[in-house]
């Protein structure tokens, strides 16, 4: 099972197992791991899923949606790291991604 | 110690348990609950589970197994017969009998059910488990003429759902519009015109006066009008689950009555989601409110203060309704506002309506516009330069400073 490496604001880091075809989201809410709201269950709804994925890594994931940009664009902590977690599925690819959580969800 | 008890086992639930977790509390979780799924998302039902593009384990809150690991007792098929404040206990008609040290009371609501002639015949359905969406999707399958009976969010979602299916639909609005209850009239426009471009076919000021069969539902009566259906769905609204606060002596009214910390008139009995009548000070009145954000912050703020925190609630409301390729996202509520203000056009199905109230920000409607949605979560309460926010060409970002 892919692994994926959270580190909260604050350093806290959590190695979590996700399932093939779990999202980054959905491993994180499901494992308890803080700072990921989840508050539309992944419909793309809410951004308060948002994280923050280094340039390499983000090389490996599909772009971000007009709709997931959107969605991104006012939120104040906005980076080029940003990607809305519920957005992105794991699979054997993504093994070892990091995944950094900014420290408030709008 | 008995540890922590919830009554429910939906969205407010689910999450609490979770926060409970998170938030370092070792001691008994159990959560009893009348359905027979772990803790599951509504918000699907009527949207791409009903219509097959997701299944049961994209709805859970959380899957399964998450419950035995984070050792949280569930108990599904449990149906709570009374609450004993004196004992701190919670009894099931079992006659199972669980001890609490706080008791989080999440049993939300249930659909308000029509009472007529005919009522209770085959075919006729309601949306709110799902068990109902599956006994739906089911006769769909077959169904070639569906009545949908209420034309709110979640007869219009299933409206959608159902003409996209090739069903021929009919939706029966007792108002003078459709989504009378929760928008203005202009956007009731949009979307009837919406609705009827896409092939439904709406009724409004059309009550229902009873069902007529032909072994199960044949035709459905409005007064003088008869509307041939052999699948019904009523989507009326709910009605909140109080039942078992009021037997045991909490305050209620128009839900379980509880403060900015989702504490009931017990101060070991807490209550989240649909079932609560709470206080929100950024909208200064109390409220009861059927929303998915408004279940999980109120579970997280019970969840924080059963465990000695102090966290009050007060969020600004929000919504979502995928009908269609158009997903209508809100924040607030349009009722609060004494001045509309138009941003894109709304022929090309990608625009927002702001909401004013004394030239402050309260509310947006926003129809394939998630920039104008996240900004009104920002603005709220704010002035705003008003030929700014009507202009598409300026940048959103700029309201902000």
């Amino acid at each position: 099972m892919p692994q994926v490496k959270f580190i909260e604001f604050n350093g806290t880091k959590h190695d979590i197992a996700v399932d093939d075809g779990q999202t980054i989201m959905e491993a994180a809410t499901s494992n308890l791991v803080p700072g990921i709201d989840a508050d539309c269950g992944g419909e793309c709804s809410c951004a308060t899923c948002h994280v923050l994925i280094s340039a390499d890594w983000q090389t490996k994931l599909s772009p971000r949606s007009d709709t997931e940009e959107s969605m991104l664009d006012l939120n104040p902590d906005r980076t080029d790291e940003s990607r809305l977690s519920c957005q992105i599925v794991m699979s054997d690819s993504l093994d070892g991604i990091v995944v950094n959580l900014p420290e408030f969800q709008y | 110690m008995s540890g922590i008890v919830i009554i429910g086992a939906g969205q407010a639930a689910g999450q609490a348990a979770a926060s409970l977790r998170q938030g370092g509390f070792e001691g008994p979780i159990t959560i009893l609950g009348e359905e027979a799924q772990a803790p599951y998302q509504r918000p699907p039902l009527s949207k791409q589970y009903l219509s097959g593009e997701i299944g049961m384990d994209r709805v859970l809150v959380r899957p399964e197994k998450f419950y035995p690991d984070k050792n949280i007792d569930l108990h599904t098929e449990t149906t709570v017969q009374s609450i004993d404040r004196k004992n701190k206990t919670v009894t099931t008609t079992s006659g199972d009998t669980y001890p609490y040290d706080k008791l989080l009371v999440g049993t939300g609501s249930r659909p308000r059910i029509l009472n007529i002639p005919g009522s209770d015949l085959d075919g006729i359905h309601y949306l709110r488990t799902i068990k109902d969406v599956d006994a739906i999707r089911e006769a769909m399958a077959s169904a070639r003429k569906l009545c949908i009976v209420g034309g709110g969010y979640i007869g219009l979602e299933v409206a959608a759902v159902a003409v996209t299916k090739g069903l021929e639909v009919t939706v029966l609005e007792m108002e003078d519009r459709i989504l009378q209850r929760v928008t203005t009239p202009e956007m009731s426009d949009f979307y009837h015109q919406l609705h009827t471009e896409r092939g439904v076919n709406l009724m409004v000021n059309t009550g229902v006066s009873g069902f007529t069969a032909d072994g199960a539902v044949a035709t459905v009566l409005c007064g003088d009008i008869s509307i041939d259906a052999d699948l019904v769905i009523v989507g009326i609204g709910i009605i909140p689950n109080t039942e078992l606060a009021e037997a045991a002596g909490l305050a209620c009214d128009n839900g379980i009555l509880v403060d900015d910390h989702c504490q009931t008139s017990d101060p070991d009995i807490y209550a989240a989601g649909d079932c609560t009548n709470h206080p929100n000070a950024i909208l200064d009145r109390r409220l009861r409110l059927e929303s998915v954000p408004n279940a999980m912050e109120q579970a997280r703020a019970a969840a924080s203060n059963m465990l000695g925190g102090d966290k009050a609630y007060a969020s600004i409301p929000w919504f979502w309704s995928d009908q269609y390729e158009l997903k209508l996202q809100m924040v607030g509520f349009s009722a609060d506002g004494d001045q509309q203000v138009l941003r894109g056009d709304q022929a090309t199905n990608q625009f927002a309506v702001f909401y004013l109230k004394d030239e402050k920000v309260v509310a947006v409607d926003a129809v394939n516009s998630p920039k104008e949605f996240m900004v009104c979560k920002q603005l709220y309460g704010k002035k705003v330069d008003v030929s700014a926010l009507a202009d598409s060409s300026v940048d959103l970002k700029t309201l902000l400073n």
